[in-house]
């Protein structure tokens, strides 16, 4: 009997039979699937929780390094437009990342805003009976070791005539401590998704070694009856695919549940970030990276573990 | 059509299973290989399947090297090759209609060929009752039609059968042999190997003998002599 090879309708002939045999392969090795599946679940758990401690981290980083800014303060007698022309020099170096002028009025609203519930502050400003607070610029730089140059240009720079005082010196400690801590939350984040990754891929790698490997006696036969290597790694490629897909919907689950009911108690030590909110925004994102970590270990391991048995 | 040349087959280090073995078998004959257990029949057998390499020598199917075969290409070999295994062979996760309908899934049979030629071929075999049992629910007698069902679907140029009445009744005995006789009268070339007595003296057709791994007899019309 002589038949066409390799004809379109043999393809698609083929391919449907190799996923209807992954598909049955996964169904009837249920206690394999099942192993396998939650080894899965937890390979992906893993990898999304990387993913959101590292939203977590970033929220946190740029969180403190928002806070960190230096204060230039003008004579009292410096006009105006001297301080705005200063902002405008400044505003054209690339290191500075904003500046906001608080004229004098300006500090005394904030001031008495601040001070409104101290009736002894105010009656002492009162009695003052002028404005005794002077105008600034608040000075937001990109990095913390930019902070020394700028406040060094305005120190010793064409303008210290006009100049009371710049609060670098002050602050300079922990500016510098806070920039440290955040570069070094970011950089343990790294290692840490990458030995955590590591280990999830492993993990799974191996499983799958171990479910083909049980399949062995099996490769050899159908190489025996003449079965194509296509035709042999086709449906182990199949289950492959659901059990990634299968674990994924499982991860995606949990987490959903889990971040819904303790999304609030994280907001405690995060004021301001809503990690389900997190979750829901990038909820595309994850679903990516999870099938992607899913599909993709199921489809490589198997791909991988299958290829020595294929040499009868 | 298969040629024998010179084979020796040692298995590592020192044990000899074939040594220096040659013949030919023609197309559309029926050739018994009989002999001891240990004397090299299922050798000789996973040679031509290359499922093994020989030592030394070579083995032709249609004048093709066997073992110049690309490990790709041997399913082209292997597909025009019936063979029913000792061990059977079975797909342990298949049942027995799986199983059968398999080796035509292999080679791109249409369903339709499928659903037609599989409960035949199981009916000729006796076990048209239970195409959705596995393999661990059959018997030995069960399973080892089941092998010989699947040999036979492919309708293969030549039917390698290794013991393939070993666990079979008297019954079923006869029937086998009777198949494999009308399969070879439709133009298969049949290589059956057996250490049973009746059927070689029965089937009076050639019967090549071996012993310690070397021919010592070959006659057309043979009888089993140990």
């Amino acid at each position: 009997m002589k038949r066409k090879e390799g004809s379109f309708f043999n393809m698609f002939t083929s391919l449907k039979r190799v996923i209807r045999l992954g598909w049955l392969n996964f169904k009837r090795q249920s206690g394999l699937t099942l192993a396998t599946v939650s080894i899965m679940v937890m390979s992906i758990f893993l990898i999304t929780s990387l993913f959101l401690l590292q939203g977590m981290t970033n929220f946190l980083v740029s969180n403190l390094k928002e806070r960190v800014d230096i204060s230039v303060y003008f004579k009292k007698d410096s006009s105006e437009k001297d301080i705005l022309k200063v902002k405008t020099e400044l505003s054209e170096n690339p290191e500075v990342k904003n500046i906001e002028y608080i004229s004098k009025e300006e500090a005394l609203d904030r001031f008495t805003e601040r001070h409104k519930e101290d009736p002894i502050v105010i009656e002492s400003l009162a009695e003052v009976g002028r404005n005794p607070l002077l105008a600034s610029l608040n000075i937001k730089a990109w990095q913390a070791s930019q902070y020394e140059a700028i406040s060094n240009f305005l120190e010793k720079g064409p303008h210290q005539g006009l100049i009371e005082k710049v609060d670098y010196y002050q602050n300079k400690e922990i500016i510098e401590r806070i920039f440290k801590i955040s570069s070094n939350i970011s950089v343990s984040g790294i290692i840490f998704s990458f030995i955590f990754g590591l280990v999830a891929i492993l993990v799974a790698f191996n499983t799958i070694r171990l479910a083909i490997y049980s399949s062995r006696e099996e490769i050899s036969i159908m190489r025996l009856v003449g079965a194509s290597n296509w035709f042999i790694r086709g449906p182990f490629l199949i289950q492959g695919i659901i059990v990634g897909i299968a674990a994924t919907f499982f991860t995606l689950l949990i987490f959903a549940l889990v971040l819904f009911f303790f999304s609030p108690r994280i907001e405690v030590f995060l004021p301001g970030f809503n990690l389900f909110g997190y979750f829901r925004e990038h909820l595309f994102t994850l679903l990516f990276i999870q099938l992607a970590t899913g599909i993709g270990l199921g489809v490589i391991s198997s791909f991988i573990a299958i290829r020595k048995y294929l040499k009868v | 059509m298969i040629k024998f040349q010179n084979i020796t087959k040692i298995y590592n280090p020192t044990t000899v299973a074939l040594d220096n073995v040659s013949f030919n078998i023609e197309k559309k004959e029926f050739v018994s290989i009989t002999g001891r257990s240990g004397a090299g029949k299922t050798t000789l057998l996973k040679l031509l399947l290359a499922e093994e390499k020989p030592t030394r020598g070579r083995v032709f199917f249609d004048d093709q090297d066997v073992h110049k075969i690309e490990p790709e290409k041997l399913p082209q070999l292997r597909r025009r090759i019936g063979a029913i295994f000792q061990d059977y062979k079975l797909l342990p996760s298949k049942t027995v209609f799986e199983n059968v309908a398999y080796v035509l899934e292999v080679i791109g049979a249409s369903d339709l060929e499928i659903s037609r030629d599989v409960p035949q071929v199981l009916e000729i075999v006796g076990l048209s009752d239970k195409p959705e049992n596995f393999p661990q629910e059959l018997s030995g007698g069960e399973r080892q039609r089941v092998a010989i069902a699947r040999a036979l679907i492919i309708r293969p140029n030549v039917i390698l059968a290794d013991e393939p009445t070993g666990n079979l009744d008297p019954y079923h005995i006869r029937e086998v042999i009777n198949l494999l006789l009308k399969i070879n009268e439709m133009g298969t070339t049949v290589l059956l190997a057996t250490h049973n007595k009746e059927i070689i003296n029965n089937l009076g057709k050639r019967v090549i003998t071996l012993e310690k791994g070397r021919v010592i007899k070959d006659e057309e019309k043979g009888r089993f002599i140990f």
